[in-house]
């Protein structure tokens, strides 16, 4: 990718700022969906275990993040290996690191961008993730995991140097499908797997459908997503790839059409094999559709974009469906599909679709294809061991009856709806 | 089965970058990085069915 000069970032100042400002929408959608596909018994929770992350996130990374994140064209350490500079990590300084315009921009810009990553995995955790492991796996996230795929492909990093050092095309994620979707994906996998299935999810043998208990909610945190994701492909776009304001239009109805897509083949295919549209994988598959739409956001024609989108909100149905049942992965909000497979696809989606001027279609595919091998075979064992280490000495599950009663009263003392809410179950022997 | 998904998952991952090292070639490089992904795939499903086969044991 050509990141953005100095000298182009400031005449536009006011729009990425106003980008950069709209971008936390994307969190608070999330949010809403998350904490609308879990138990109302966990709801409170849900949103607070969501403040905590983004918090975290925010501190974690500005202290520490950020100086391995770095920003295009700044200080990194390189390696030279087989005669070619392998620029890993970035090297900023620890003391005021933005102090000039476009590294100011892209620590403010990540800032939110790293909580969105972060909460991702939240929705895999729903229920019975304790909130005290929540805070040190996104601490160490947004310290140690999020920046590496940040300064590899956003920050002048080894991925989107691909073009000059080993002649292919450069990695391409304009929108952070690489950056924040797919590592907050596998970041979802790993928790899933450690934590194991919500108590009664899968009884005698048959997977038990634990519906979300406000899907209004979940639909409402759709649109609001919509901005967010808006928000953040363009600021993304224009700060770190090398987009023109007059390309923003397109980006746009880009993302609107990904969304509608993902959403509507979602509604057909549960309409297909149910009988009737499943409104909670219909809103997956929005998020899938705007998931697999911004690794190419502004540079993919429309109807290119609408059928990426669609594959991806097939994909999403099909592989909730696979992970529950087939693969035992209890994932209440669908993240893993949802972000780390859509995210992959949309970046493979990428390399297909899109066109680079002085390289070949076949090394823009191995470029996206070398990408998609970093995510999987490098970030994601990272992660999981990570995570494991992580769960050695703080526990990552709540004990049995935190999975009966709720995370609310088990770790928060009271219910998210104390008025209101009974639940029958909590009052059987067991 | 889990040490050894994962270690194939990372000799994938090396595997491709082995081949944008050493290979020039359009061709042999996209032998390579498929082989690479194929590593992946193995390591990722090998990963896989062990905690399906121990979420099915503690079910």
């Amino acid at each position: 990718m050509n990141p953005a000069p100095s000298g182009q970032v400031a005449p536009n100042l006011a729009l990425i700022l106003s980008c950069i400002l709209l971008t936390p929408l994307a969190s608070a959608g999330l949010a809403l969906i998350h904490q609308g596909l879990g138990r109302s018994r966990s709801a409170a929770h849900a949103m607070l275990a969501t403040l905590c992350t983004l918090a975290i996130a925010a501190i974690v990374f500005t202290l520490l993040g950020n100086h391995w994140a770095g920003y295009p064209n700044g200080p990194a350490h390189t390696l030279q290996i087989a005669n070619a500079p392998w620029n890993w990590l970035g090297a900023l300084p620890y003391s005021n690191p933005a102090q000039t315009v476009l590294p100011a921009l892209a620590l403010v810009l990540q800032v939110f961008t790293v909580g969105v990553a972060a909460i991702i995995p939240l929705s895999a955790g729903t229920d019975r993730w304790r909130l005290a492991p929540i805070c040190l796996a996104t601490a160490v996230f947004a310290a140690c995991i999020y920046p590496l795929m940040a300064h590899w492909v956003w920050a002048s990093g080894w991925l989107s140097q691909l073009s000059a050092n080993f002649h292919l095309a450069p990695f391409q994620d304009f929108g952070g499908a690489a950056v924040i979707q797919v590592p907050g994906g596998l970041m979802a996998l790993s928790v899933a797997w450690i934590l194991g299935p919500r108590r009664g999810k899968y009884s005698d043998g048959i997977a038990t459908a634990i519906p979300g208990h406000n899907i209004v909610q979940v639909l409402f945190g759709c649109l609001i997503s919509l901005i967010g994701f808006i928000a953040l492909e363009s600021a993304a776009s224009l700060l770190f790839g090398s987009a023109l304001p007059e390309q923003i239009p397109a980006l746009i109805l880009n993302a609107v059409l990904s969304a509608s897509a993902g959403c509507l083949a979602a509604v057909l295919t549960t309409q297909i094999r149910y009988r009737k549209p499943d409104a909670s994988l219909s809103a997956n598959g929005w998020i899938a559709g705007l998931v697999a739409g911004s690794a190419g956001c502004q540079w993919v024609s429309p109807p290119a974009a609408i059928l990426i989108a669609a594959i991806a909100g097939l994909l999403t149905t099909w592989l909730v469906e696979i992970l529950e049942l087939r693969l035992l992965v209890d994932d209440p909000g669908g993240a893993i599909s949802v972000h780390a497979a859509s995210g992959l696809w949309g970046l493979l989606a990428c390399g297909l679709f899109t066109t680079q001027p002085g390289n070949s279609h076949t090394n823009h595919i191995l470029a996206q294809l070398v990408g998609i091998a970093t995510l999987v075979g490098f970030l994601l064992p990272l992660i999981h061991g990570v995570n494991l280490l992580i769960n050695r000495f703080l526990p990552y599950r709540t004990d049995r009856d935190g999975d009966w009663q709720g995370m609310d009263i088990r770790e928060l003392g009271s219910g998210a709806y104390p008025e209101f809410v009974i639940h029958a179950d909590e009052f059987v022997p067991r | 089965m889990k040490l050894i998904g994962s270690l194939l998952l990372i000799s994938g991952w090396l595997i491709v970058l082995a081949a944008l090292v050493m290979l020039q070639a359009l061709a042999q490089r996209a032998a390579f990085i498929a082989a690479g992904f194929g590593t992946e795939i193995l390591g990722l499903a090998l990963l896989t069915n062990a905690y399906t086969a121990l979420q099915r044991r503690q079910k």
